[in-house]
């Protein structure tokens, strides 16, 4: 029987908090959120994630988990309600597989086209297209990839559709694009609709102006 | 039911080798397909489309690719001998420790080892500081998995191995000296003299 004392240390802007906020979110677990700066690191992020220093961290009675993907996969085996994972273990291993994938290579893409400039950030944008269309063949014939209800890639990637509209506002080039990935756009609309992910979700203009600072500075920072 | 597994994978890959040592463990019989690298067989682009590399574990037909992705499919469908701990907690420390050994370790470990001499002090410096980071979780344990080699031991089979081999071939001990990693040398003699993992080193050229 899990124990009752959840806490989340976490950044409002952090993509990798806010999936583990949907988790919690969606199986009705009571936890105490920390907002971090993480310009400046608590001794209370140092001491429990000493090895990265970053956010996301569980805390389940005093016990810390750090790496957002490791923490859901703890949530769902320690509360079993509103399973993330099918029980099939091939079934289980795709899911691993397709969030691994989205954050690898559509993320880091995606990222790359964020902090790049010139042909770099041409070839980046490409690369991140390219990955978004394999991303969406595992869609085929379905609402979610967990089914009909949203499962673990779709918390996993479901961050990639926000930020990417970000991103795309920004630097001014399309990635998600209605015609090239139908059934992937389709997929970040409903998944960002569906309540609790809706609901955690931070407020679209705050984000911007947040990126668009950070972007100014990188900016700045290559000249 | 007879289970069909074929394994894809080179012999010299560690990433191949950790899929064995699993296996071998459970007491699966699997049939092991050498892929050139150089030629990769239609196979192999059949079942991993996304990746096109080894190791791909095809079980009754179905591909199970990246190799920690693996290893977890196999723990969960052979229940004996297993690799990862039961208790949730202890079965995230553990995965949160392989991640870290991919990401962090063995980038840095092979940066250290093909690194020009300007820069190499600096790489074998920050690979210090991550082995020093792996020794500190080993403190007091025979095997990162406790009494029996987990996961994190499977996945740890570069540095239980293969660093060996290329400092051997550099002729000289950059790294990973007794001295300084005293806990992390003692957990190598361990590993390779267990019995599963002696049978499944390659034998040194």
């Amino acid at each position: 029987m899990a124990g009752n004392e959840v806490k989340l240390i976490g950044h409002w802007a952090s993509p990798f908090a806010l999936r583990v906020r949907w988790a919690l979110k969606l199986k009705g677990i009571e936890y105490e959120y920390i907002e971090e700066d993480l310009r400046k690191k608590s001794p209370l992020l140092l001491q429990y994630n000493p090895v990265h220093k970053k956010v996301p961290v569980l805390i389940h009675d005093g016990k810390p988990l750090a790496e957002s993907l490791m923490i859901l996969e703890y949530i769902d085996e320690t509360w079993k309600q509103s399973p993330l994972f099918p029980q099939d273990p091939f079934e289980r291993a795709m899911q691993r597989f397709w969030a691994k994938f989205a954050d690898e290579k559509c993320a880091m893409a995606m990222l790359a086209t964020f902090h790049q400039v010139g042909e770099e950030q041409e070839r980046a944008a490409k690369e991140a297209q390219e990955h978004l269309k394999t991303l969406e063949s595992v869609l085929e014939g379905k609402h979610f990839f967990g089914g009909e209800t949203i499962g673990f890639v779709d918390i996993a990637a479901a961050w990639i559709g926000c930020w990417a509209r970000i991103v795309e506002e920004i630097v001014g080039i399309k990635l998600i694009d209605e015609e090239k990935v139908p059934l992937l756009n389709a997929w970040f609309q409903d998944v960002l609709e569906v309540p609790i992910i809706k609901e955690c979700v931070p407020p679209r203009d705050k984000l911007l102006v947040h990126y668009m600072s950070f972007h100014k500075m990188l900016m700045g920072s290559s000249t | 039911m007879a289970d069909e597994v074929k394994l894809f994978g080179v012999w010299a890959s560690p990433y191949s080798r950790r899929v064995e040592v699993a296996l071998k463990l459970k007491g699966v019989k699997y049939e092991f397909i050498e892929e050139d690298l150089s030629n990769k067989s239609d196979l192999l682009l059949k079942y991993n489309p996304v990746h096109k590399k080894i190791p791909v574990l095809l079980h009754n037909g179905k591909p199970i690719v990246e190799s920690l992705v693996i290893l977890e499919y196999i723990d969960e469908t052979w229940k004996g001998n297993p690799i990862l701990p039961h208790d949730p907690y202890q079965k995230a420390v553990a995965r949160f420790w392989a991640k870290f050994l991919d990401e962090k370790c063995f980038p840095a470990l092979r940066k250290a080892f093909s690194s020009k001499e300007d820069e190499q002090e600096k790489a074998i410096e920050e690979a210090s500081e991550l082995l020093k980071i792996l020794e500190n979780e080993l403190n007091g344990k025979k095997f990162f998995g406790g009494d029996k080699i987990g996961l994190v031991d499977i996945v740890a089979n570069f540095i239980g191995f293969w660093l060996g081999v290329i400092q051997e071939a550099k002729g000289e001990e950059l790294l990973l000296t007794h001295k300084k990693f005293p806990i992390l040398c003692k957990w190598i003699d361990e590993y390779v003299n267990c019995s599963v993992i002696k049978e499944n080193l390659p034998c040194q050229r």
